[in-house]
C-alpha cells in the first residue's frame, strides 16, 4: 500500500520535473529542474531494490551530468537574456516526431507481457553486477570504455590551446 | 533497525496488527529526526565555538569566553541572533531559486547521517552500498551552491559558486578513487562491513595495512577538506577576494543553513576517514554487557572523529590559502595519478596476500610512531630556540 503511494509520488516528481525541463521559458530553470527528474529516478530504483544502480545514478547523473549541464548553461554568454528554450522549436515537426514515438511506445507497452515480480526483498546486487560486467558482458563493457576514452581524447583535442611556433 | 521495528510491533505500541510498512516508515522517520536534532544540528553549532576557541589559542588570543562556562553557550547565542535576523532577498535576485538553494545544501548535509556508524548497533541504515551512498549524496551540495551563486545575481556569488562547483567536481575523483583500496581489501561497500574488516588495535587499521592505503587515507582526507570548502582550499568563500562567495547575499536563517552545513560537514569528513582507515568504533571486547559495549564504541568513534575535526581546525589556523591554478594542479596532476597507483598497488597487494600482511601493519605503525615522535621533537626544539612563552592552559 505504502509502496504504491511512494511510487506514485516519485513518478509525479519525475514526470513533473521532466515537464518543467521541457516547458520552462527560462533555460536555467530547465537545467535545475533536471535535479527533480534524476532524484525521482533514484527513488524509483531504490523502490525496486536496485541499491547499487540508484547510487550510481545519483553519483553520475546528479554529481556529474547535471552539474556539467548547469555549467554549460551558466557559462554560455547571454543565455539569460534570450530566454531560449525547447519551445522555440517548430511545432509541426515536433508533433509528428512525438506522435510517432508515442505510437511506437504505446504499441510496445501493449504488446509486452508484464511479469509480476513476487516480493522484492532487498538483497546485495553489487556482486552480481560486478560478475556480470567482468564475465558474460565483458566485451560490451570494454567497448563502452573505448567509446568513453575516445570522447575524452576528443574533448582534449578540441579544447587544447594551439601552440604555434 | 529491523529488530527495533519488530519489537515495537510485538509490544503492541501501534495496536493490534498494524500495517508493517507504515510502522517502519514512522519509526525510520522518528529515528532520523532524533539523530538529526540530537547529533547533527548541535554538532554544527558547538563546533563553531570549538573552532573559534582553538584558533584563538593557536593565534595567542582568548576567543569567545563570556556566554556560559568558557563561552560554551556562544553557539546558542549566535544561533538565536541569526534566526531573529531579517531574511533579506535582493530585488534583482531570482527569488524562487534563491530561497531553495540553502535547503539543497542542508539536504546534502543531512542525508549522510543515515549511514553514520556510531557503534556496532547504532546506525540508522546499514546499507549494502553505504560508502557509495555517502559520497553520492554529498554531490547534491554542488547543485545547491551553483543555485545560490546564480540566483543571487551578484558577480562575487556567481564566481564563488562556479569555483566551488569546479573544485568539488574535481576533488570527487581522487576522493572516490581513494575509497577503492579499502573496498578491494574488504570486498564490501557497507559501512559496518568495512569497520568489521579492521581491528581495534592500530596495526589492524587499514591506515597501516599497506603503504598504498596510508597514502590513500591522506589523499582522501585532503580531498574531503577540499570538498568541504575548508582552508587551504576555501577559494569559494575567499574573504579577501569574494566577500563570502556564494553566501554573500544571504542573511538570517538561510545563511545559517550554509554555515551549519559547512561546519557540520567536518564531522562527516572525519567519520568517512574514521570508518575507512581508523577502525571506526572497534573497541576491545571488555564486557559482555551490550549496552556498555555500545557506549564504549560510541565514545571511541567520536574521539577519532573529533581528533580529525581538530586537525582540520589546526590546518585552517596555520596554512594560507592556495591559488586556483595550484588547486587544480594539485588535484589533476598529483592526486589523481597517485590515487590510480594506490588502487593498482592495493589490488596487487591483495592478490599476493589475500588475508592481509600482519607484519606490515606492525612495521607501518612503528614507523608512524617514529614520525610522530620526530614531529614533537622538532616542535619542542623550535619552541625552545625561539624562547617563546607557551601557555598550555586552554581555559583562560
Amino acid at each position: 500500500m505504502l509502496a504504491q503511494v511512494i511510487f506514485y509520488a516519485l513518478a509525479a516528481l519525475t514526470v513533473g520535473s521532466a515537464g518543467l525541463v521541457a516547458f520552462s521559458r527560462n533555460i536555467v530553470y530547465s537545467a535545475f529542474a533536471l535535479l527533480g527528474a534524476f532524484m525521482g529516478i533514484v527513488g524509483i530504483y531504490i523502490l525496486l531494490a536496485a541499491d547499487f544502480v540508484a547510487m550510481v545514478q545519483l553519483l553520475v547523473y546528479v554529481g556529474g551530468i547535471l552539474v556539467l549541464t548547469i555549467f554549460a548553461v551558466m557559462l554560455t554568454a547571454g543565455i539569460g537574456d534570450v530566454k531560449v528554450s525547447n519551445r522555440a522549436v517548430g511545432t509541426g515537426p515536433a508533433i509528428v516526431v512525438a506522435g510517432v514515438a508515442a505510437i511506437v511506445m504505446l504499441y510496445a507497452v501493449m504488446r509486452t507481457q508484464w511479469h509480476q515480480a513476487a516480493a522484492i526483498t532487498p538483497a546485495p546486487t553489487t556482486y552480481a553486477i560486478g560478475n556480470a560486467f567482468l564475465g558474460d558482458y565483458v566485451l560490451p563493457f570494454e567497448v563502452a570504455s573505448l567509446v568513453l576514452l575516445a570522447a575524452l581524447i576528443g574533448a582534449i583535442v578540441i579544447s587544447r590551446h594551439e601552440v604555434r611556433e | 533497525m529491523h529488530t527495533l521495528i519488530e519489537n515495537l510491533i510485538a509490544w503492541g505500541v501501534f495496536g493490534k496488527n498494524p500495517p508493517r510498512d507504515v510502522v517502519a516508515a514512522i519509526v525510520v522517520f522518528v529515528m532520523s529526526l532524533v539523530v538529526f536534532l540530537v547529533v547533527a544540528l548541535p554538532f554544527g553549532g558547538i563546533v563553531t565555538w570549538v573552532e573559534r576557541r582553538v584558533w584563538a589559542r593557536i593565534q595567542s588570543r582568548v576567543g569567545p569566553n563570556r556566554v556560559g562556562p568558557q563561552g560554551f553557550l556562544q553557539w546558542l547565542a549566535d544561533g538565536i541572533k541569526i534566526v531573529c535576523k531579517e531574511d533579506i532577498i535582493p530585488d534583482e535576485a531570482d527569488s524562487r531559486l534563491f530561497k531553495m538553494a540553502p535547503y539543497l545544501v542542508m539536504l546534502a548535509f543531512v542525508l549522510p547521517w543515515a549511514v553514520m556508524p556510531f557503534s556496532s548497533s547504532l546506525i540508522l541504515a546499514d546499507m549494502n552500498v553505504g560508502i557509495l551512498y555517502m559520497t553520492a549524496v554529498t554531490a547534491l551540495t554542488v547543485v545547491g551552491v551553483l543555485m545560490a551563486g546564480w540566483a543571487s545575481n551578484n558577480k562575487w556569488s556567481l564566481i564563488g559558486g562556479v569555483r566551488s562547483a569546479a573544485q568539488i567536481v574535481s576533488y570527487e575523483i581522487p576522493a572516490g578513487l581513494s575509497i577503492f583500496p579499502v573496498v578491494l581489501m574488504t570486498g564490501t561497500l557497507s559501512m559496518q562491513g568495512i569497520i568489521r574488516g579492521q581491528g581495534w588495535a592500530p596495526q589492524h587499521w587499514f591506515l597501516f595495512a599497506n603503504p598504498f592505503t596510508f597514502v590513500a587515507a591522506n589523499i582522501l582526507y585532503m580531498s574531503s577538506l577540499a570538498e568541504a570548502n575548508r582552508t587551504p582550499f576555501d577559494l569559494p568563500e575567499a574573504e579577501s577576494e569574494l566577500v563570502a562567495g556564494f553566501a554573500t547575499e544571504y542573511s538570517g536563517w538561510r545563511y545559517a543553513c550554509f554555515s551549519m552545513a559547512e561546519w557540520g560537514n567536518l564531522f562527516i569528513v572525519g567519520a568517512i576517514i574514521t570508518t575507512l582507515f581508523l577502525g571506526g568504533w572497534q573497541f576491545p571486547h571488555v564486557t559482555n554487557n551490550v549496552v556498555a559495549m555500545n557506549v564504549l564504541e560510541v565514545i571511541t568513534f567520536n574521539v577519532k572523529v573529533l581528533f580529525l575535526v581538530f586537525v582540520s581546525m589546526w590546518i585552517r589556523a596555520t596554512l594560507p590559502r592556495v591559488r586556483i591554478d595550484q588547486l587544480m594542479t594539485t588535484c589533476w596532476k598529483y592526486f589523481v595519478p597517485i590515487a590510480f597507483v594506490n588502487m593498482i598497488g592495493t589490488a596487487v597487494w591483495v592478490a599476493i596476500w589475500p588475508d592481509g600482511n600482519v607484519a606490515m601493519g606492525y612495521i607501518m605503525f612503528a614507523g608512524a610512531i617514529v614520525l610522530g615522535a620526530l614531529f614533537i621533537q622538532r616542535v619542542i626544539y623550535y619552541l625552545r630556540r625561539s624562547r617563546m612563552e607557551v601557555y598550555f592552559n586552554p581555559t583562560i
